[in-house]
């Protein structure tokens, strides 16, 4: 077992033909993941070689799953066309749809959660600005390096792609269940919360790391969903400690204004709910081996 | 981008907002001659992007042109929380029979939009907020549905508005959130919105956030940025479309991703209680391609603020292996010659890591520490830049 995605998944990807498409196709397939197709409306019919595979490219996401049976599409399209791709895709009710793509304005991405909303959450949608899912060794949906980490129990979810990147190192040797980035943006599709009951109900996680950054207060809310309905042990790291109030940091939701979202208060609220919260990666790591140890 | 409030009082004109006459201007002078032009009492307004600025002295009632250039001369150079003014607005006089207040805004939590709007404003809507929260309509604004001419009522209504009222404002919250909608903002404000002794309904001052991620939709946008606003390493960074924010300290950072480089600071600031108290410099993302020329470019805005001691560059190689990275690296130092004038630490981790340090190694430039962990490295980058 893993979360989100597993040995079955069938992945599309939506911006196939394109570099970031193309370069990140290549890779899952070599990560042993089951990409079976991409979407193109201009190139409908063709198709392509990657990795060694001969992908056939489809004019619409729901014609790609009516000849592929694909549950997952990985979006790579360009900030301009994502909400008309993801739209595109929730239309289809694909059931996983992993957005990749930086940049995406806000507005874009609350009409289409409001959509996939009003569809009745039949698409569950990750990101955007995130570098995906992986279960190593079972599927792999996004650009996280597969070479980092091999199975394992460990459940990790994260805003950043690169501490994720960072933290599946740290934890190699004991190994990941599945590795979920959700995004740095001020709306994401999956959040830390849903990412945590997922973790809760999967046999094969046995615990859970959780990577949280400045800004908003989804590690509030997730710290409160964990004192009620977690029972596995959590450890968490808040990025952003020293950040100054009024600077954004990189990610479009990451910002301290006033005293909310400070790295501080998501520390002591997810330390009031039980979950042990490290000063850095290397610290959060250590007490992630601790739960082994015991 | 957050706009002055004379920026939003344009935009709110051409959407049919109804707003005062109101002049720009730079100098005492040019505030006389605007009163003038104006006619009757005006106000004078300091132009900052921070709340407060009414408290700290920064609006002024003045009857004549004369008394116009004497709270023109007590205003610009006003330092408000740390925004000097540079600009104030004149803007023409109202005899305000009640205030009240609207906002649209961007509500991360519940992943839709908000709005807020009360029959009682006036005061700072964090303090009504808290004390009279029964006062405050919170109002979901579905991002598909918008503000319909009905919602716009019910809005009216939640904030306790009441009769003839709810016409009035109803109209003007609808042109509010075709601003929000059309501009791309994540919040309009609209503090005091004011009903004048003459039954009008006028938006007296504005707020207005626009989402920088839309602006390939806004071109228009980017004349009402200010110039002179930003750091000039700040602007030198833009111009490269890096990632980087000017903090006070002596510690250079780069790194690949915005979560690391966010955690490289605390990691730096850790360290730097072990040396003297140094704090890192900046924030600085090269995004995942660090490749040399980014490198080079993201160098050479670090080494361009005279507070950097050392330099600390902190690399995962995930997509990017870090044999890649270590020939940008080198490839960057090359390229800066001897403008690279300060120590570097350097952390590579991940793909190919063994390469990366091995190239590293092999070009044994004078000015670089390889360090194989980013506790250990952020220590050494700490240290150096203590000496």
């Amino acid at each position: 077992m893993s979360i989100l995605i597993g040995d079955d998944t069938k992945i599309i990807v939506q911006g196939l033909t394109g570099s970031e498409g193309t370069k990140h196709a290549t890779r899952m397939l070599a990560s042993g993941a089951q990409v079976v197709g991409g979407v193109n409306p201009r190139k409908a019919g063709t198709t392509v070689e990657i990795g060694g595979s001969t992908l056939p490219i489809f004019g619409s996401v729901a014609e790609a799953m009516e000849q592929t049976g694909a549950d997952a599409s990985v979006i790579f399209v360009p900030p301009a066309f994502a909400k008309a791709a993801v739209v595109e895709a929730v239309e289809a009710g694909i059931p996983l749809a992993v957005v990749i793509t930086e940049g995406i304005p806000v507005k874009d991405s609350a009409e289409f959660w409001a959509l996939a909303k009003q569809k009745g959450g039949a698409t569950r949608i990750i990101g955007p600005n995130c570098p995906g899912v992986i279960s190593p060794g079972r599927s792999n949906a996004g650009i996280i390096p597969a070479t980092i980490a091999g199975p394992g129990p460990i459940g990790l979810v994260s805003k950043s792609g690169t501490l994720t990147y960072q933290m599946m190192y740290e934890l190699a040797d004991i190994g990941i269940s599945t590795a979920v980035g959700i995004g740095g943006d001020p709306v994401i599709g999956t959040t830390h919360i849903d990412a945590l009951e997922a973790f809760e109900a999967d046999p094969e996680t046995k615990a859970i790391v959780m990577i949280g950054e400045i800004g908003g207060d989804a590690e509030e809310r997730a710290a409160d969903y964990i004192r009620a309905n977690v029972t596995k042990p959590v450890v968490a790291y808040v990025a952003g400690f020293t950040a100054p109030e009024g600077k954004t940091m990189g990610h479009a939701g990451a910002i301290v204004s006033g005293s909310a979202g400070t790295a501080q208060a998501k520390k002591e609220a997810l330390e009031a709910a039980g979950v042990k919260v490290g000063r850095t990666p290397s610290e959060t790591a250590a007490l992630m081996r601790e739960v082994f140890a015991d | 981008m957050d706009l002055y409030e004379y920026q939003a009082r344009d935009l709110f004109e051409r959407y049919g907002v109804p707003v005062l006459p109101g002049i720009v201007a730079d100098t005492p002078e040019e505030v006389r001659a605007a009163a003038e032009r104006l006619g009757g009492v005006t106000v004078v307004k300091a132009q900052v992007k921070v709340g407060g600025r009414g408290k700290a002295g920064g609006v002024k009632v003045a009857r004549t042109p004369d008394e116009a250039e004497e709270a023109a001369r007590a205003i610009l150079g006003l330092d408000i929380k740390g925004h000097v003014v540079k600009r104030v607005m004149v803007a023409a006089g109202a005899r305000i029979d009640r205030e009240f207040y609207f906002s649209v805004l961007l509500d991360r939590a519940n992943r839709s939009y908000l709005s807020l709007a009360s029959y009682e404003g006036g005061m700072e809507i964090e303090e009504l907020a808290v004390e009279r929260p029964e006062a405050l309509a919170r109002i979901e604004v579905d991002p598909i549905e918008g503000v319909t001419a009905e919602k716009a009522r019910a809005i009216a209504t939640a904030g306790g508005f009441s009769g003839d009222l709810v016409d009035k404002v109803a109209p003007v919250f609808e042109a509010l959130w075709a601003v929000y909608r059309d501009e791309d903002a994540t919040l309009v404000e609209v503090n005091p919105l004011v009903l004048t002794e003459t039954g009008e309904v006028i938006a007296l001052d504005g707020k207005v956030s626009f989402d920088d991620n839309a602006d390939f939709r806004h071109p228009e946008h980017a004349a009402l940025a200010d110039a002179d606003e930003a750091d000039p390493l700040e602007a030198k960074a833009k111009e490269h479309d890096l990632n980087y924010v000017k903090l006070d300290g002596e510690v250079g950072v780069i790194g690949n991703g915005a979560g690391l480089v966010m955690s490289t600071l605390d990691v730096v600031s850790y360290a730097g209680e072990r040396h003297g108290g140094v704090k890192p410099a900046n924030f600085l993302d090269i995004g995942g391609g660090a490749s040399a020329d980014v490198m080079a470019a993201g160098l050479d805005v670090i080494l361009g603020d005279p507070q950097v001691k050392s330099v600390f560059v902190n690399v995962f190689g995930g997509i990017t292996a870090c044999d890649a990275v270590a020939n940008g690296i080198v490839g960057a130092l090359a390229e800066l010659g001897d403008e690279a004038n300060k120590p570097l630490v350097v952390r590579l981790d991940g793909n190919n890591v063994e390469e990366g340090r091995r190239i590293l190694a092999e070009a044994a430039h004078p000015l670089v520490t390889v360090v194989d962990t980013m506790d250990a490295a952020a220590d050494r980058a700490a240290e150096l830049a203590h000496r």
